[in-house]
């Protein structure tokens, strides 16, 4: 017979060769009910508590993703309390910033934020930024390329902050919540699931802290260390409203009709397509001519991706797409798509559009709609800065989807008031005229001379061709020649390409 | 030429507002608040002192917020407000 | 070839916005408007307005109207002055009820031209609308040779009439079809009147294969969106079209041969029968629906 006590030395010589400890026995079991027991959660601490315990140091790393868009609250609220516990020095990776993030002027002069990277930004940030408020210039890249930079380590993460409509006490968090207490929806969680897949520690901020297991998740307790219930995330109604509201404006409608049509005719439109589409008027207006071409023709989708929006969630319902691919929920119709049904797949910037990542579902995209500020006659695309040299948008997945699309369309009117659109070169270069391949103005359709066959079968169908050099010279015939802009020295951003290479630099401007 | 203050266009997209007062000062004083300013506001100016000039108005103050409108709209704008500031229309009454 | 005039799109006068990109939905005919869309404050402002657009803005190919304000009042005048002077194409009269205001506004015009030196230039339409106007509607389309064509102008009409507007447009068939007898004994074009409601596009629609049946030549719109319908309508079907290319195809041998006698499959075509041919191809090559080379 062998006891344990007689296996003694050889369980300790074992040990001592694995470099283990020998089992000591048992701590005390828990025995209250579980219920009770949750909240108990080591995890749930408040937001000063989760920054202490995490580590953050100056000068270190903090991110945010932008799914509650102008909504968003926890920014702010995250930077607010680290401005009050002293902390300088921080660089902050946002996936992209918005209007409300107006306070971030301050927390830059008193030198609490010193670095930024993001996919873009607007307002009264984005015109200080353009004037030289930072010493180190804004890293712009694409929501592609910021997954593959956070996986290589180009961005390192040190801690994640991350909202969440929904989490339980353990940080199984949603972007939306299936309690009776929800007081936000965002929908997809898509830019936020890099940060907790490889974020050093990862704080999940929710307003509806809900009973374990708030399954299934969209970012997993396992990548989370810390979770903070807070008054509220973010205000859901700056996503979109409910209802799905088309376009009354006669120059969108034009503009979606020519952009359907040369979806229809230009070689892709065929059973089992993939497509996305933007939010704009014009791209929100053509989903619906094409979805009338669709039905008319008898041919059905694979799967729409990207910011997907209620007109792409209507096509699902009626069976005219099999699958929705959303990285992030346009309006609220889309976000309480992806609550209810499964077969709206939520996917992480990585998986949407990762130049890195073989699976990703760029990399099987036919068609995509886009919009632009700027294209010029080389069909590069500018969507990022104003014609006023002032930072006003975002890439977003422009890089991403048009490299990747079979056929990617740029969708611009050729001014806008005394703003024109179509350029002899763009102020900066966002999407490389190698990835782009029809330009839809209302003044006719132009088609990059690399896809000749693109021309003949849009001619064939009796759209407009027109040479891109004409609508530049037309948009000057109209309006005059502009002055230069009144550009500085110093390098304020810098615009990566989703390959991780520097594309173009954005200098500041005096005024 | 005699002036009275007076005004013409809007603030729509694609106008301009025109103020027109009488200026103790020589010359075409122009206040211009434009969303083009950069690309277009010495093209704007310019549109507006040879419109006044060409309708005899050498002094005067011109308040100017542009919504991005064309030559066209901003000599018509400039018109309509020297007319109403001098009470002398260009066509035949 | 005769202009076409399908569509006919209303651009309120002191809208420089409109006025600027009007042309990108390639209507037939813009029509400017000094008279009921601009108000009395702005009438100045609105004439300078349309003066410089029509000096400046590219309108191609397009066929530019300005409707003007009546001679009795105080504007209509100096209206004419400003656009005759900026090459508009066509003058439109609003509220037209006799052949001697015509004649009226065409002495104004040949004031302004022979001061400028372009005697001849600007054509006129006359709008009817009102039970006195429809009584003389031949009159008023025979007042000039500068006369382009006659309109519809519904809603002054049925007020004047008595009669409340409805879909069918039971009301209108009377006028509708005297504005058509008269412009087509005068030889000129008949326009049919504006829709406006932009959320029924089906009676719209209704609405439009009415007035072709009639016989009108086209339609005041109001919005863009109008213009597709219209189109549609007017174009012309296959069989429509394989005819006429048969008949013009007998014009050019008849031509090629040198001979006036024109006859397809041994039969003779008369004259109506030729032009109404060209109309169609005209119809169809506008609609895109043939190409120049197929002809």
């Amino acid at each position: 017979m062998s006891t344990l006590k007689d296996r003694m030395a050889d369980i300790q010589a074992q040990a001592a060769k694995m470099n283990k400890q020998v089992y000591k026995g048992a701590e005390n079991k828990a025995t209250t009910f579980k219920k009770d027991f949750q909240k108990e959660s080591p995890k749930l601490v408040t937001l000063e508590q989760a920054i202490k315990q995490s580590g953050l140091k100056d000068g270190m790393t903090i991110s945010f993703h932008h799914h509650f868009r102008g909504g968003d609250k926890v920014v702010n609220m995250v930077v607010d309390k680290l401005a009050q516990m002293g902390y300088k020095n921080l660089r902050l990776a946002a996936s992209s910033l918005q209007d409300v993030h107006e306070p971030l002027i301050e927390h830059i002069k008193n030198g609490v934020i010193t670095s930024i990277s993001t996919s873009g930004m607007r307002g009264k940030l984005a015109d200080a930024i353009s004037k030289g408020l930072m010493k180190e210039p804004v890293i712009f890249r694409s929501h592609g390329g910021r997954g593959s930079a956070i996986v290589n380590g180009d961005e390192h993460i040190d801690v994640a902050f991350i909202g969440a409509s929904s989490s339980d006490a353990l940080g199984n968090a949603c972007g939306f919540s299936r309690s009776e207490n929800a007081k936000s929806i965002c929908g997809s969680l898509g830019y936020a699931i890099p940060d907790a897949q490889n974020a050093d520690k990862v704080v999940i901020l929710t307003d509806d802290l809900v009973a374990y297991p708030n399954t299934p998740a969209s970012i997993s307790e396992s990548y989370v260390d810390y979770v903070v219930e807070v008054e509220s995330v973010g205000d859901s109604s700056k996503i979109a409203s409910g209802a799905i509201r088309d376009t009354k404006n006669p120059r969108d409608i034009l503009l979606a009709k020519q952009a359907a049509k040369v979806i229809i005719n230009g070689g892709y439109f065929k059973d089992g397509f993939s497509i996305q589409t933007g939010s704009g008027g014009a791209s929100l207006a053509a989903v619906k001519y094409i979805r009338e071409s669709m039905i008319e023709q008898g041919i059905k989708a694979s799967y729409a991706l990207g910011g997907i929006t209620a007109h792409m969630v209507k096509m699902f319902e009626e069976g005219l797409i099999e699958k929705l691919i959303d990285v992030q929920s346009f309006d609220k119709v889309a976000a309480e798509s992806i609550k209810n049904n499964e077969m709206h797949k939520e996917a992480s910037a990585n998986e949407y559009a990762s130049k890195d990542e073989q699976g990703s579902a760029t990399h099987y995209l036919d068609m995509v709609i886009l919009s632009a500020l700027e294209v010029d006659v080389n069909f590069n695309v500018n969507v990022l800065v104003g014609s006023d040299g002032i930072i006003r948008g975002a890439i977003g997945g422009h890089q991403d989807t048009a490299e990747d699309a079979a056929l990617s369309i740029i969708v611009c009117p050729l001014l806008r008031g005394r703003i024109p659109c179509v350029v002899d070169e763009v102020t900066t270069l966002i999407t490389p005229g190698s990835s782009v391949d029809v330009i839809v103005t209302e003044y006719g359709i132009a088609v990059n001379p690399r896809r000749p066959e693109i021309a003949e079968r849009l001619k064939k169908a009796g759209l407009n061709i027109v040479d891109i050099h004409d609508l530049a010279k037309k948009a000057k015939s109209i309006i005059g020649d502009a002055d230069p802009l009144p550009f500085g020295d110093k390098v304020v951003g810098v615009v990566m390409n989703r390959d991780g290479s520097v594309l173009d630099v954005i200098k500041n401007i005096e005024g | 030429m005699e002036l009275k203050e007076a005004f013409a266009g809007t603030l729509e997209s694609g106008d301009i507002f025109i103020q027109i007062a009488p200026s103790k000062n020589k010359g075409v004083q122009i206040d211009l608040d434009s969303t083009v300013k950069y690309q277009f506001g010495s093209q704007i100016k310019k549109v507006i002192t040879e419109t006044l000039q060409g309708l005899g108005i050498e002094d005067a103050e011109i308040k100017a917020t542009d919504k991005g409108a064309l030559d066209c709209t901003i000599r018509a704008r400039v018109t309509a407000a020297a007319v109403r500031a001098t009470g002398k229309d260009v066509w035949k009454d | 070839m005769q202009r076409l005039r399908r569509t006919m799109m209303f651009v309120p006068g002191n809208n420089p916005a409109m006025m600027s990109d009007a042309m990108i939905y390639a209507p037939d005919s813009i029509m400017l408007d000094l008279e009921d869309s601009v108000t009395m404050a702005e009438k100045d402002a609105a004439r300078l307005l349309v003066h410089n657009a029509l000096k400046t803005i590219d309108y191609g190919n397009i066929e530019m109207i300005v409707r003007v304000n009546p001679l009795s009042t105080p504007y209509g005048k100096k209206d004419v002055e400003a656009v005759v002077k900026a090459g508009v194409h066509v003058i439109r009269m609003p509220k037209t009820e006799t052949a001697e205001e015509v004649q009226e506004l065409e002495a104004e015009i040949e004031k302004v031209e022979k001061e400028i030196g372009c005697l001849g230039r600007t054509q006129i339409m006359a709008a009817i609308e009102s039970t006195k106007g429809i009584i003389n509607a031949y009159a008023i389309a025979t007042a000039s040779k500068r006369m382009m064509g006659i309109a519809l102008g519904a809603e002054d009409y049925c007020a004047n009439l008595k009669a409340q507007r409805t879909p069918s447009g039971d009301e209108l068939l009377l006028a509708r079809q005297t504005i058509v007898v008269a412009a087509r004994a005068a030889g000129i074009y008949a326009l049919d009147t504006v829709y406006s409601n932009l959320n029924d596009m089906e009676t719209f629609r209704k609405e439009v294969e009415l007035i072709k049946r009639l016989g009108f030549d086209g339609k005041s719109i109001i919005n863009p969106r109008q213009i597709e319908i219209i189109n549609e309508v007017f174009t012309p079907t296959e069989k429509e079209i394989e005819k006429a290319k048969t008949i013009v195809a007998a014009i050019k041998e008849a031509q090629a041969k040198g001979s006036g006698v024109i006859a397809v499959n041994g039969k003779m075509v008369d004259k109506p029968v030729v032009i109404r041919a060209e109309h169609t191809i005209e119809l169809a090559l506008a609609a895109g629906v043939i190409t120049k080379e197929e002809l």
